[in-house]
C-alpha cells in the first residue's frame, strides 16, 4: 500500500540539488507516494521521502519517542513523529514544521527561544543546607509529586502549540519551562521555592497563561503543563497571604 | 571549502565532543572550577542517547540487601569473561558509591524505599558474597534513569555555564607534530560553516556506533565518530570484536525492552511455553550475564522452539507481577509495548530477540581517561591531552561483556576522572601548543572530499548494505568462514566509499551532508570490529565462535588492537592487578 504525504519544504540556500524546480527561497508543499508498512510510525515515512529525495531536512534521533527531536505538527496537530502512526493520520498526510518558530530548513525549525525559556526558570535543583553524606531523603509519597514533571523530554510540541507562547515568545516563559518550574518546587529537596515564586511575578512570564490547554492535548508524553501552572498559581497564592 | 587559514578560530581550555553522560559529567567538573569548557554536540545535548538507558545505575549503596562494592567488583570481573582490567574496575565499583550520590545531590529522581532512600532493583550477574546470593545494586528513576540523569547533568551545567556548541558536528581531531591533541574541526551544522576549536585537552564522548548493526536499540545518530575520529589520527581502537547484543529488543524492530523487566521478575519463554533459562543458567536464571542469555535464546529458535509463526523469537512474560508494578516500575516499557506493539505488557507478553547494543570495546584509555596508544616506550603510552570516556571508550572496565547498570556507571565515574584529570593538566600546561596549517589540513580535506560532484553511488545505499554486511558476518554466532568473506566484502566496500557523492551541496542544515560523514566513521568502526573479530580465534563473551568454542586463556587473555593503517592487528597485555585487593584469576564462567 502507498500513502501519499505532503511535506513543507523551505529551502534557503538554492544549490541544494533538490528534485522539484520551484524556486529555493519560498516554501511550498511538495507530495511524495510513499510505501507503507504496517505499524509503520510517521519518522518511517519521513526517512522513506529522505531516501527519494536527500535534500529533505527533518530532526530525529532515537525512534522511540525518549529523545524529543522530531517534533512535527502533522494534519495540523504537533506530535513526535516516531511514535505517531501514519494508520491514524488521514491523508493525504500534511506534515509542516512545529508551528511559530522560525523556519531554518524543510522541517527543522529555530528553538532558541523556547530554550531560553527553560533556562530562564533555573531548572535545576538549588540546596542551601549542606549536603549529607548520603543521599537526601526522600519519601516515596514526595517523590511521587514529581512523576509527570521530570519526564518531559523538551520537545516543543507544547510551548509551539501555545497562543500565548505565538504572540509573546519573548516574555511569556510558555507550558515547558514552566512544567519544569514546577518540578523543581514540587521536589521536597529543593530549597529555593521563594526565589522561583518571585522571579515569576509579573503579567507575563507565569501569567500569559489563559489555561486554553493546547498544550496539554499534544504533549506526547501525556504531562500536564497546565496544571503545573495552576499548582504553581495556587503555592502562589498561599505564600502570600 | 574555504582554505584551512581562513577558518575562524576559538579557544577554550577544554574541548568535549559529545554531550551525553560521560560528556557532562566532566564538564560540570570543568565549568565549576572556572576553566573555560566547550562542549560541541551534534544534536541538542538532551537528545543525546545517554537519555535512553532505561534500567539504571549500579552501585553497591546496600539499601536493600547487603552489598559492598568489593562483591561488585568480582561480579563485574567475572561478567567480563575476566578481560576487563581489574585496576579499573576497581576505581569503578568504589567510585560507584559517591557518584550515586553525588547525582542525587544534583537532583536526579530517583526512585524511592519507603525509608526516603534510592531503590534498588536486581540486575543480571549480580550477586553477593562473590558469586553467592542474587543481589540487589541497581538505582533506577523507574525505568527512565538515563533520561532521569541526562538532563540533571545537563540542568546542572546550565547552573555552571558550560558553553555549548549545539548542533555542530565534530569533523577530525587536529593533532600536531608531536601528537598532542590539539583541538578539533567541527562543522555548524545550521550554518554549515567550518569553525575551529583549540583546545589544551580534547575529551571524546561521542557514545557507540549500534547503526553498522541493521537492528539495534540504538539512536540514529550512533555512528562511531569519536571511535573513528581516533583511528584517524592514528590512535587504535581495542577490543572491537566485543558487541554486546542485548537479549531483548522488540522482535523484529529493535527498541529496548530493559533488563529491569527481568530484574523486577519477568521471566522468558520459548515456543513451548518453557522457562528455558533454567537449562542454560540453572541458579541465576532470567538474570545470567546478557551473553549468556542472548546465546540461550538463538540456541532455542535454532533448535526449532522459538514463538509465532515463524517461530523466530521468544516472549518475554511479565504480566504475573501485575498491573501495579508493570506501570508503576516500567512505565517506560509499558509505553513502548503500547506504541509498538499495541499491547500492554501487564496483561500479555512481549515478543523479544537478541539485538545489537553496546560495544565494550573503543579507544583505549588508562583509569584516568586519558588515552593510551602503542608508542617508542610500550602500548599504553598516554596521548598528550586527548581523553576519551563513555562507551566510545575502552578503559577497559567491561571486558568482553558488560554487565547491565555498568554502563551508566563507566560515564559517570571516567566521564568525571576525565574531568578531574584534565584539571590538573591545564594546571601544568597552561598554553596552548601552536596550531599550524598543515595540522589543520587533514581534516579540512575529509570536508572537502565531500565536495565532490558527479555521478556516483548514494550514501544512504551504501550505508543500508554495511549495516546488512554486518549483521549478517559479525553477529551474535560466529565462524571463520563468514567473517573472512566479510572482511573481503567490507574492503570492498570501503573502497566504493570513494566513490559515493552527496547530490545536496546546500550548506544551510544539510544532513545529507552530516550522514555522508557519518558513513565513513560507521565503515572505519565496521572494519575494526569484524577484522578484531576474525582474528581471535576463541569464545570469550560476547564473542562467540562456533569454530572454537572454549575460552582459550593461555593465548587469549590480552586485548586486541586494531590500526587503521593496513589494518593491522597488535594485542598487549589484561591489567590483572587491582589496586588495593587481590586479583581474581580466571575461573570457568557458569550462571
Ligand atoms: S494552558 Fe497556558 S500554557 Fe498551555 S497552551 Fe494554554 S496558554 Fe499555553
Ligand atoms: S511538556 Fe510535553 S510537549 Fe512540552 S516539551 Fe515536555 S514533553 Fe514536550
Ligand atoms: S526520534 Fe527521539 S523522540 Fe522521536
Amino acid at each position: 500500500m502507498t500513502i501519499t504525504i505532503s511535506v513543507y519544504r523551505y529551502q534557503p540556500d538554492s544549490d541544494s540539488g533538490s528534485t522539484s524546480s520551484a524556486s529555493a527561497s519560498k516554501p511550498y508543499m511538495q507530495t511524495f507516494e510513499v510505501e507503507a508498512a504496517p505499524g509503520m510510525m510517521l519518522r518511517e515515512a519521513l526517512l522513506a521521502i529522505k531516501e527519494q529525495d536527500e535534500t529533505f531536512a527533518f530532526r530525529h534521533s532515537c525512534g522511540e519517542g525518549v529523545c524529543g527531536s522530531d517534533g512535527v505538527n502533522a494534519n495540523g496537530t504537533n506530535c513526535l513523529a516516531c511514535i505517531t502512526p501514519v494508520a491514524d493520520l488521514k491523508q493525504p498526510i500534511q506534515v509542516r514544521p512545529l508551528p511559530g518558530r522560525p523556519v531554518i530548513r524543510d522541517l527543522v525549525v529555530d528553538m532558541t527561544q523556547f530554550y531560553e525559556q527553560y533556562r530562564a526558570v533555573e531548572p535545576y535543583l538549588i540546596r542551601k543546607d549542606p549536603l549529607p553524606e548520603q543521599e537526601i531523603r526522600q519519601s516515596p509519597e514526595d517523590r511521587d509529586k514529581l512523576d509527570g514533571l521530570y519526564e518531559c523530554i523538551l520537545c516543543g510540541c507544547c510551548s509551539t502549540a501555545c497562543p500565548s507562547f505565538w504572540w509573546n515568545p519573548d516574555k511569556f516563559h510558555g507550558p515547558a519551562a514552566l512544567l519544569q518550574s514546577w518540578r523543581f518546587l514540587a521536589d521536597s529537596r529543593d530549597q529555593a521555592t521563594e526565589e522561583r515564586l518571585d522571579a515569576l511575578e509579573g503579567p507575563y512570564k507565569l501569567f500569559r497563561c489563559h489555561s486554553i490547554m493546547n498544550c496539554v492535548e499534544v504533549c506526547p508524553k501525556g504531562l500536564n503543563p497546565t496544571k503545573a501552572i495552576g499548582q504553581i498559581k495556587e503555592l502562589m497564592l498561599e505564600q502570600s497571604v | 571549502m574555504p582554505a584551512a587559514r581562513s577558518i575562524p578560530h576559538r579557544h577554550f581550555d577544554a574541548l568535549i565532543i559529545g554531550a551525553g553522560g560521560a560528556g557532562l559529567n566532566a564538564a560540570l567538573r570543568l565549568a565549576e572550577a572556572d576553566l573555560r569548557v566547550a562542549v560541541v554536540s551534534k544534536v541538542f545535548p538532551t537528545r543525546s542517547h545517554t537519555v535512553a538507558a532505561q534500567g539504571g545505575v549500579n552501585a553497591a549503596l546496600a539499601n536493600v540487601l547487603p552489598d559492598n562494592w568489593h562483591w561488585h567488583m568480582f561480579d563485574t570481573i567475572k561478567g567480563s569473561d575476566y578481560l576487563g582490567d581489574q585496576d579499573a574496575i576497581e576505581t569503578m565499583c568504589r567510585e560507584a558509591i559517591p557518584t550515586v550520590y553525588e547525582l542525587e545531590h544534583a537532583g536526579v529522581p530517583f526512585s524511592r524505599l519507603d525509608n526516603g532512600r534510592i531503590y534498588q532493583r536486581a540486575f543480571g550477574g549480580q550477586s553477593q558474597n562473590f558469586g553467592g546470593e542474587q543481589a540487589a545494586r541497581t538505582c533506577a528513576a523507574a525505568d527512565r534513569t538515563g533520561h532521569a540523569i541526562l538532563h540533571t547533568l545537563y540542568q546542572q551545567n546550565l547552573r555552571a555555564k558550560t558553553h555549548f556548541f549545539d548542533e555542530h558536528f565534530a569533523v577530525d581531531l587536529i593533532r600536531d607534530d608531536e601528537g598532542a591533541a590539539i583541538g578539533a574541526l567541527v562543522l555548524d551544522i545550521e550554518s554549515g560553516e567550518p569553525l575551529i576549536i583549540e583546545a589544551k585537552t580534547t575529551l571524546l564522548a561521542t557514545g557507540g556506533y549500534g547503526q553498522v548493526f541493521r537492528t539495534n536499540t540504538n539512536a540514529f545518530i550512533n555512528t562511531g565518530d569519536g571511535m573513528a575520529m581516533a583511528l584517524r589520527a592514528g590512535v587504535p581502537l581495542q577490543d572491537m570484536e566485543f558487541y554486546q547484543f542485548h537479549p531483548t529488543g522488540v522482535a523484529g524492530k529493535g527498541m529496548l525492552i530493559t533488563e529491569a523487566t527481568r530484574g523486577e521478575g519477568g521471566y522468558l519463554l520459548n515456543g513451548e511455553g518453557e522457562r528455558f533459562m533454567e537449562r542454560y543458567a540453572p541458579h541465576a536464571l532470567d538474570l545470567a550475564s546478557r551473553d549468556v542469555v542472548s546465546r540461550s535464546i538463538l540456541s532455542e529458535i535454532r533448535a526449532g522452539r522459538g514463538c509465532g509463526p515463524q517461530k523466530d523469537y521468544v516472549l518475554l512474560k511479565v504480566d504475573h507481577l501485575g498491573a501495579d508494578v508493570v506501570h508503576q516500575r516500567l512505565p517506560g516499557i509499558t509505553d513502548i509495548c503500547r506504541v509498538f506493539l499495541g499491547i500492554d505488557p501487564a496483561k500479555e507478553p512481549i515478543p523479544v530477540f537478541p539485538t545489537a547494543h553496546y560495544a565494550m570495546g573503543g579507544i583505549p584509555t588508562d583509569r584516568h581517561a586519558r588515552v593510551v596508544a602503542p608508542a617508542r616506550h610500550g602500548p599504553e603510552e598516554v596521548v598528550p591531552g586527548l581523553y576519551a570516556a563513555g562507551e566510545c571508550a575502552c578503559v577497559s572496565v567491561h571486558g568482553a561483556n558488560r554487565l547491565g547498570g555498568n554502563s551508566l556507571l563507566d560515564i559517570l565515574v571516567f566521564g568525571r576522572a576525565a574531568g578531574a584529570d584534565i584539571l590538573a593538566y591545564v594546571a601544568e600546561h597552561p598554553n596552548h601548543r601552536p596550531m599550524r596549517d598543515e595540522h589543520i589540513e587533514p581534516a579540512v580535506a575529509r570536508l572537502a572530499r565531500w565536495e565532490r560532484q558527479g555521478d556516483g553511488e548514494r550514501v544512504a545505499d551504501v550505508k543500508a548494505e554495511l549495516r546488512r554486511l554486518m549483521e549478517d558476518h559479525c553477529g551474535v554466532f560466529r565462524e571463520q568462514a563468514t567473517m573472512t568473506e566479510g572482511v573481503e566484502k567490507l574492503k570492498a566496500l570501503r573502497e566504493r566509499v570513494e566513490g559515493v557523492r552527496l547530490r545536496d551541496q546546500s550548506q544551510t542544515f544539510n544532513t545529507a551532508r552530516i550522514e555522508a560523514l557519518e558513513l565513513d566513521n560507521l565503515v572505519d568502526v565496521g572494519m575494526a570490529t569484524l577484522m578484531s573479530a576474525l582474528h581471535r580465534d576463541e569464545s570469550r563473551g560476547a564473542h562467540s565462535r562456533v569454530d572454537h568454542t572454549e575460552r582459550d586463556d593461555e593465548r587469549w587473555m590480552k586485548h586486541s588492537l586494531y590500526s587503521r593503517d593496513g589494518d593491522r592487528m597488535d594485542y598487549k597485555p589484561v591489567r590483572t592487578k587491582p589496586l588495593t585487593v587481590d586479583s581474581f584469576p580466571p575461573k570457568p564462567r557458569v550462571y
